[in-house]
């Protein structure tokens, strides 16, 4: 499968990484190198084969639903690039 | 003070209860090393501090008669592991100033066993990689040499790698995604564990694909990583995935006696342009398994051609998902902003600066092959190969075999540099031989077991049972004890 320019830039867009105009043939390139790779799954037979979930089988563990933890505010601030008034900022979402 | 290129986990804890040294001299003679290699890039954060505090608590423990193996052993943290307080980046740059509020479970573990932390090691960024060229940090570099070549200790634990081989630690953490404890190791002479999936938690160690991430130890020798093996497993309620089960005592089996025990060996590993030394070092190995009173017997997995790109999908998939908390807002870089950029931009720029190339693309292809319309024809697929790779062992298993040996790696350690103009997948084949264990879940192990006509150490891979780590360990101390492996890189660093 080729990876035309505008796909790259739309999966860029996806991802949330800024990817400049003059960047994307080359990348693009190797998206479609990386695909052609993985397009040799297509000549297994999965005909009636669940996808796998889990390597290995358990039932996840339950617990209680009660808090276990809290009162670190000053905790889950401290590595925050920009922190004010206990709370994460960040620019402007809504006009 | 000791040789430290003799000593063992093993050996240290035996002289640090007799009283023959003391953790503190053990760790300052490790300081010292370390001072000496900045040009192996090995370390990347020092903690000089940490680990003399640690050595003299672990001494006043082994005064104190409560010494548990790991206490007063100097070791070194590969970068992935949240440390509290001490960076943590994963080696990438968008964990610039990252210091976590709270400590892995697998360090938590080690060092409530009395073990000493010299420092946090070089890695590819988010475990991506597998020559440590994709470091924040630069190349690590593989003590081993020849022709006067600097060579890629492997990777992604390839600080790891380099930091044991040297002679920097006695012994280090690794993760393995794809293979990247058991390649480092064989590029580097060392002995590298991958356990069962869900044997060890992953609490704290930054995850790149969740269902193929575990830890290990990376250590001089068999023997050392039974013990330090046992000192990073068991249960952790704060991963869902770990398995509520007993940790046996590792060391207690390794007997050596290895009689009766079925090897298998898979045809469908025997590729076309193995090197000559590759194969050969797998024929040896097998002989020496059945010299030792294994069956020796041929077994067929043949989904293995299907792993490499099973594992391009499922890998990526998760990463894309496990990454999109580097956003910019909760920790690490933030991109500085031009006038009149709102958060979309924020994201955008700061990932771009954040992220190196190969994550950025395998985060762009984990993203594509997960968007609508194509989640069906790429993501599910694989995960259905995924399914049959593992059926692949299960049959075999089944079928009477106790476990399997393939080589390690299908070349010894290259060039740095070597790899740059070439194009990613020929660097993704580093993994070959390693990466149907990840999808399969089961433990895998990386013994040295001989030398190319460079003078490189070349290691074999033996796949085990799940949940079978101990009789794993004991087939590796067997082939262990068969190859002799001695040989030491010459010290020019």
């Amino acid at each position: 499968m080729s990876i035309d320019t505008e796909t790259a830039r739309r999966v860029a867009k996806l991802a949330r990484i800024k990817v400049e105009d003059d960047a994307l043939p080359a990348l693009a390139q190797e998206f479609s190198a990386i695909l052609g790779f993985i397009e040799q799954l297509n000549e297994v037979d999965v005909e009636g084969i669940e996808p796998m979930t889990s390597v290995t089988p358990q039932r996840l563990k339950r617990r209680k639903d009660v808090v276990t933890d809290g009162n670190q505010q000053a905790a889950v601030l401290k590595n925050a690039p920009d922190a004010r008034e206990g709370f994460f900022a960040v620019p402007k979402v809504v006009e | 003070m000791t040789d430290l290129s003799k000593l063992t986990i093993a050996s240290a804890r035996d002289a640090l209860r007799k009283g023959d040294m003391s953790s503190a001299e053990l760790t300052n003679a490790y300081l010292g090393a370390i001072e000496g290699a900045g040009a192996l890039n090995a370390y990347v954060h020092h903690t000089p501090e940490i680990a003399k505090a640690q050595a003299a608590a672990a001494d006043a423990r082994i005064k104190s008669g409560d010494a548990p193996d790991m206490c007063g052993i100097p070791l070194g943290i590969k970068d992935l592991f949240c440390t509290k307080g001490v960076p943590s980046q994963a080696a990438s740059g968008i964990l610039a100033g990252f210091k976590p509020a709270y400590e892995s479970t697998v360090t938590t573990q080690l060092f409530d066993a009395g073990a000493v932390m010299l420092g946090k090691l070089n890695m590819d960024e988010f475990a991506m990689g597998s020559s440590n060229e994709t470091s924040v940090y630069g190349d690590a570099v593989n003590p081993w040499k020849f022709d006067d070549r600097e060579l890629t200790p492997g990777g992604s634990s390839g600080g790891s790698a380099a930091a044991v081989a040297a002679d920097l630690c006695l012994g280090a953490t690794g993760t393995d995604t794809g293979g990247s404890i058991r390649q480092p190791a064989a590029f580097t002479g060392i002995t590298g564990i991958k356990p069962t999936y869900g044997r060890v938690s992953r609490w704290g160690v930054v995850a790149f694909a969740s269902s193929l991430d575990q830890a290990g130890p990376m250590t001089k020798d068999v023997r050392d990583s039974a013990i330090m093996l046992e000192a990073m497993c068991g249960h952790d309620p704060k991963d869902s995935t770990s398995m509520d089960l007993a940790v046996p005592n590792f060391e207690a089996a390794l007997t050596g006696d290895i009689k009766g025990k079925v090897i298998g060996i898979p045809k469908e590993y025997r590729m076309d342009g193995l090197p000559v030394a590759i194969e050969k070092l797998w024929e040896d190995g097998t002989a020496m398994l059945k010299d030792a009173g294994a069956i020796i017997r041929e077994i067929t997995l043949p989904h293995t051609k299907y792993a490499l790109p099973a594992y391009y999908v499922i890998a990526p998939a998760e990463a894309s998902s496990n990454l999109a908390r580097y956003d910019g807002v909760r920790f690490g870089h933030r991109a500085k902003l031009d006038a009149g950029d709102g958060i979309t931009e924020m994201y955008e720029k700061t990932r771009a600066e954040g992220f190196g190339a190969e994550v950025q693309r395998r985060v762009m292809v984990g993203t594509y092959v997960l968007s609508a319309g194509f989640y069906d024809a790429y993501y599910n697929r694989a995960r259905k190969v995924r399914a049959l790779i593992k059926r692949d062992f299960d049959q075999v298993f089944a079928a009477g075999v106790d476990a399997i040996l393939t080589p390690a790696t299908p070349s010894a350690a290259f060039g740095l540099g070597e790899m740059v103009d070439a194009d990613p997948i020929q660097m993704y084949l580093n993994d070959v031989f390693t990466v149907t264990v990840n999808l399969a879940g089961l433990p895998g192990i990386a013994v040295p077991a001989g030398l190319d006509a460079n003078g490189l150490p070349l290691g074999l891979q033996l796949i085990g049972r799940p949940w079978e780590e101990g009789d794993l360990l004991n087939v590796a101390y067997a082939l262990e004890q068969a190859a002799g492996f001695v040989a030491k890189p010459q010290k020019w660093w």
